[in-house]
């Protein structure tokens, strides 16, 4: 028993990729909603119709995870079968919106469940395969489309009720990073995989809360072991933890003595305009920290306005029959550190 | 982070805005009067135009059943009732719309599974305790009609 603690004990540490890889192409489609938000012109492909065009929801969601890869194939200008291993998620039961959604690629296929941190869970596995040199290529994909989330979470689509102040909106979208051994950037040069944090929240309508102890953890184990100011990075963007989450992280950031204030945000806050969309406390779901990541963010790296930054991945951890069940809903952050330039001195292996 | 959960979820309460109370209640007050006012103005009408009272008892709560229906399926009850709250839910609109929402919405996982399935997942438990309800309250009415009370 002591040996395995000890084990665990060291892989708290940040992990320094050896190699880092290039993030080569970067892809996101979204709903409309999203498009109508602040970060519209940002995102390659978006529908007018929620559908896209097919007959149920689910199989929306799905087609916007096809379409988000195939915009990627062709942004990157890859053939599928350059691709050693895609790693893809989403918010449904069995991560159907990803099997389903790439079940035409003739790509090795992962399916992740790591809830809204997915995107950050799968571009982590992807970059720590490429730059350990198992692939020279792999692919992050992940989706969340509001009405399937909403009818498997949720309510009916048209079932009249009123939403709470903290509760948040699923974003329909998706994102699809491509990571890539050679490249000139930007590179994913550290990781930090995330541990889940419970604090006893069992409001799934105040998912931020649930969220937010996971990030404050993430966060100031990265600071605490890397000995990095929150200030030398231009952005510390946390997943979906919308106004709640996002000011509970940062004042207990702050409580520990990581003043990231001037620098943090939160995509769950940046994707909607909170005057004029109403959306409550922010976005939410997969397809959040995806489609600003590969909409935003990256656009923002590619013409030099950001040069290093963290990434982090926020995911509640629950279903809804946990959440009738009364159990606590936990969280999760992944968090990865994307930066346009290689580091100079590199270690191997674990800080 | 040196917090407890029971310190933690203090902590968050207080970050978590409530809801606007007063604005709800009046949002409520409006809409849900206004339905009721529909109501009452069927029942006049269907009076009017000579249907029997027995009839017309019948007739205007089906008239409301019906018109909500048709905005669950328009896509505007929903817009309606975030605005209108307890407004919409408490008449027999909020029924008639958890009745109609799932069916619409279950519709893709076929008429067995998904429309008969799962068309009461929101109403099932107002039919059981309502009924469970009305079979309670029917016992005790009896014992006091028995002595005689009503």
């Amino acid at each position: 028993m002591k040996e395995n603690t000890m084990i665990a004990e060291q892989n708290r540490g940040i992990v320094r990729i050896p190699n880092p890889p290039t993030i080569r192409a970067w892809a996101s489609v979204v709903g409309k909603k999203e498009h109508d938000g602040p970060l519209g012109g940002d995102f390659d492909l978006h529908a007018e119709d929620d559908r896209f065009g097919m007959d149920t929801w689910e199989k929306a969601e799905s087609e916007m995870q096809r379409l988000a890869l195939g915009m990627l194939m062709k942004k990157s200008g890859c053939r599928e079968e350059d691709i050693g291993a895609i790693f893809a998620g989403d918010l449904l039961n069995q991560c159907t919106g990803s099997s389903f959604g790439l079940l035409d690629a003739k790509i090795p296929y992962f399916g992740l469940y790591g809830a809204c941190s997915t995107m950050a869970e799968g571009l982590m596995l992807a970059s720590l395969l490429v730059g350990g040199g198992y692939f020279s290529k792999a692919a992050a994909v992940c989706s969340s489309h509001f009405c399937s989330a909403e009818r498997q979470f949720r309510f009916p689509i048209e079932y009249g009720g009123q939403r709470t102040p903290t509760a948040q909106w699923t974003v329909t979208g998706a994102g699809s990073v491509l990571l890539s051994s050679d490249g000139c950037g930007p590179y994913v040069t550290e990781v930090l995989p995330g541990i889940s944090v419970q604090m006893g929240i069992t409001d799934a309508a105040n998912m931020g809360a649930a969220m937010a102890p996971a990030a404050v953890d993430t966060l100031s184990r990265y600071f605490a072991s890397s000995g990095v100011s929150p200030d030398e990075f231009d952005l510390i963007v946390t997943g979906d933890l919308g106004q709640v989450g996002h000011d509970i992280t940062s004042d207990l950031l702050l409580s520990m003595g990581y003043d990231v204030r001037r620098v943090y945000n939160d995509c769950g806050l940046l994707i909607y305009s909170s005057e004029s969309q109403d959306m409550h406390a922010g976005g939410s779901g997969c397809g959040c920290s995806a489609t600003v990541l590969c909409g935003h963010i990256l656009k923002r790296f590619a013409n030099g306005q950001y040069k290093n930054m963290l990434f982090v991945g926020t995911g509640a951890l629950m279903s809804p029959t946990s959440v009738q069940q009364g159990l606590p809903i936990a969280g999760i952050a992944h968090l990865v550190r994307i930066s346009a330039e290689k580091p100079t001195e590199m270690g191997g292996g674990n800080a | 982070m040196n917090l407890d959960a029971k310190t933690y979820q203090k902590y968050a309460n207080a970050y978590a805005k409530k809801s606007p109370s007063p604005k709800n209640c009046i949002a409520a007050f409006l809409v849900g009067g206004s339905i009721c006012l529909l109501a009452e103005g069927l029942y006049r009408l269907y009076l009017h135009l000579g249907v029997a009272e027995a009839a017309v008892r019948i007739l205007t709560p089906v008239t409301i059943i019906v018109l909500t229906a048709l905005a669950t399926g328009f896509g505007v009850f929903d817009c309606l009732a975030k605005a209108a709250g307890a407004g919409t839910l408490v008449p027999i609109s909020g029924f008639a719309n958890a009745v109609t929402a799932p069916a619409i919405d279950n519709k893709a996982e076929g008429m067995i599974m998904g429309v008969g399935a799962k068309m009461f997942i929101i109403a099932g438990p107002v039919i059981v305790y309502g009924t469970l309800a009305s079979v309670v309250w029917g016992v005790i009415y009896y014992f006091l009609h028995m002595r005689g009370i009503v």
